[in-house]
């Protein structure tokens, strides 16, 4: 299809990138959500909005709009198809893992699955930040929706 | 004017600059974020090279040889400064840290006092943060109007626009670009701050691009009041700029910094300031710098600042229709050709400026891709960010291909 003579160039945006940010998954809004919150990277601006539902202690619903660059749509897409379903305790855990790895810290994550593709984006510091502010906006709205849940009892 | 600026000759001027003579990612550089900052030639390199090797001691204050041969290097780039933006007063050129400091001196020393509630201060919308942060914050503090004059949509301004808001009254200040680092709108100078007299406005221009791409002379801005300015967006070093202001206006203004060198008597309990310039060049000033900087301001006039501007130009224009060829891509730029040079901003459908910068970059090309500190700005165009490539008078024909080149394969492969 394209002309792929930039090795460089493919090292971060993998096929599966492309893909994500071509065809996002749980894309839109979330019907019943407890929480919405926006988080927005000024510098380079990239805009993401992560709503989160939550019962019984498992993340149930997780959706994302927002504008930015592939990298960032692509780890908001991942990252929601990542999430969704699982235990609070396990959804902090992989995001605290996820931006341990791209940091280049020691991460107690294994990494699978599409996830694995945004790894390059290490290899491009810039970028870095793009890929984490799903994941932070993310952790932020978990911490609104616990608060919230735990006021309302 | 002379010959206009031939690629022999360009081709020789980049002889003069070792930057550019890079590889990046294994690919030559080609080099088009100028209005981010410029590349030195060797002259200006070795120029502050040599300050150190051979001349460098602080100045004013001492009376051995050294410290007077820097003091009278120091000031000597003080007068070629101020002959080359056309300034027979060189008390009136202030050395500050670049165009940034220039505007915070301004806002604080003269804004501060002569700002009140109730009075208008008026920014374009097209400001770099330099030149609108600055004064929103003053208007904030004293409860001041903070004004905004805005475009046309075919991105030009209207003196028509400016003159309804004059007419609100109390109109103290306005501060305006002479080209903008977004969009390569070039200012009628001349007409706006003649306009803004009339309503007795005090008037700022920022000539961070200006002065590095245009050929400026203060003597055709009769009524413009301050200038700032930075010498890395003019092939000089970073770190030093130049605040030219009005003696009358600078005379009754109360310091900016306070210590060394600005003063004249320190008493107990009171201190007398020193005369201007000096006034406000308070510590140990960037004098490394502002002698290259008069290096850079010697390279650039032997080249002509109109022949330099009608190259690029020509560059600009020619990268233009280049790019609004390809499809997706849109030109973000005066609609009138006559008032755009120097920049070059773009957005590329829905290739987000990051996406496209990076495989530019993975190609050798430099370009800036975000909000160009123009936030307001970008607000207003309905983006969040765009592609932003910049030109400058050691760019060649065979870059602006390479440029539009590599934006159509990006265009493809994030297709």
């Amino acid at each position: 299809m394209m002309d792929r003579n930039t090795p460089a160039i493919d090292a971060l945006y993998r096929e599966v990138i492309l893909d994500h940010h071509r065809h996002p998954r749980n894309f839109g809004a979330l019907e019943g959500a407890d929480i919405t919150v926006e988080g927005y990277n000024p510098l380079c601006g990239d805009r993401v909005e992560i709503a989160v539902k939550l019962e019984g202690g498992s993340l149930v619903g997780c959706q994302f709009k927002g504008e930015g660059c592939s990298i960032c749509m692509a780890s908001a897409s991942m990252m929601t198809e990542e999430v969704v379903r699982r235990p609070l305790e396990e959804v902090k855990e992989t995001i605290e893992g996820f931006r341990a790895l791209l940091k280049g810290e020691e991460c107690p994550l294994a990494v699978e699955g599409d996830l694995e593709s945004l790894v390059g984006v290490r290899n491009f510091p810039v970028r870095i930040k793009c890929a984490l502010l799903p994941w932070s906006t993310l952790n932020d709205a978990l911490k609104q929706a616990q608060e919230k849940k735990g006021g309302s009892r | 004017m002379r010959e206009p600026i031939s690629p022999a000759e360009v081709a020789r001027i980049r002889q003069d600059f070792p930057i550019l003579h890079r590889q990046v990612r294994g690919k030559p550089l080609v080099y088009l974020d100028n209005a981010a900052t410029t590349q030195k030639p060797i002259q200006v390199i070795d120029a502050q090279a040599r300050v150190y090797k051979e001349l460098n001691a602080n100045v004013h204050r001492g009376v051995h040889f050294l410290s007077q041969e820097s003091t009278d290097a120091y000031e000597k780039s003080r007068r070629k400064i101020a002959r080359h933006v056309g300034v027979k007063d060189d008390a009136e050129v202030i050395f500050t840290r670049g165009t940034t400091e220039a505007v915070n001196l301004v806002a604080a020393s003269y804004g501060r006092t002569n700002v009140g509630a109730g009075d208008r201060v008026v920014v374009t919308r097209m400001e770099h943060h330099s030149n609108f942060v600055p004064w929103q914050s003053l208007a904030l503090e004293k409860g001041a109007e903070f004004e905004i004059w805005e475009l046309t949509p075919d991105l030009t301004l209207d003196l028509n626009d400016l003159e309804r808001i004059l007419k609100k009254g109390r109109v103290k200040l306005l501060a305006f670009t002479a080209m903008s680092n977004v969009l390569g709108l070039i200012t009628p100078v001349r007409e706006i701050s003649a306009l803004a007299k009339q309503y007795g406005a005090t008037v700022l221009v920022d000539a961070a691009q200006a002065m590095g791409h245009l050929p400026v002379s203060l003597a055709d801005w009769p009524h413009v009041d301050f200038v700032a300015f930075s010498a890395h967006k003019m092939c000089g070093p970073t770190g030093i700029g130049v605040l030219w202001g009005r003696r009358t206006l600078l005379e009754a203004m109360p310091p900016f910094q306070f210590g060394g060198d600005m003063i004249l008597q320190v008493g107990d309990q009171k201190t007398s300031w020193n005369e201007l310039p000096w006034k406000f060049e308070a510590g140990t000033p960037n004098y490394g710098d502002s002698i290259a900087f008069g290096f850079a301001l010697d390279y650039m006039g032997q080249i002509g600042m109109d022949r330099i501007a009608e190259y690029e130009t020509r560059l600009v224009h020619g990268a233009r229709a280049r790019l609004e060829r390809i499809p997706g891509v849109k030109v973000l730029a005066p609609a009138n050709p006559d008032l755009h040079s120097g920049a070059l901003s773009f957005t590329t459908g829905h290739v987000h400026p990051h996406d496209l910068a990076t495989f530019l970059d993975a190609e050798g090309v430099a370009v800036r891709a975000g909000h160009h500190c123009a936030q307001p700005l970008m607000r207003k165009l309905g983006v969040i960010a765009t592609s932003r490539a910049s030109f400058s008078f050691y760019n060649t024909e065979e870059e602006v291909d390479r440029l539009a080149q590599v934006v159509k394969q990006a265009m493809e492969y994030f297709g």
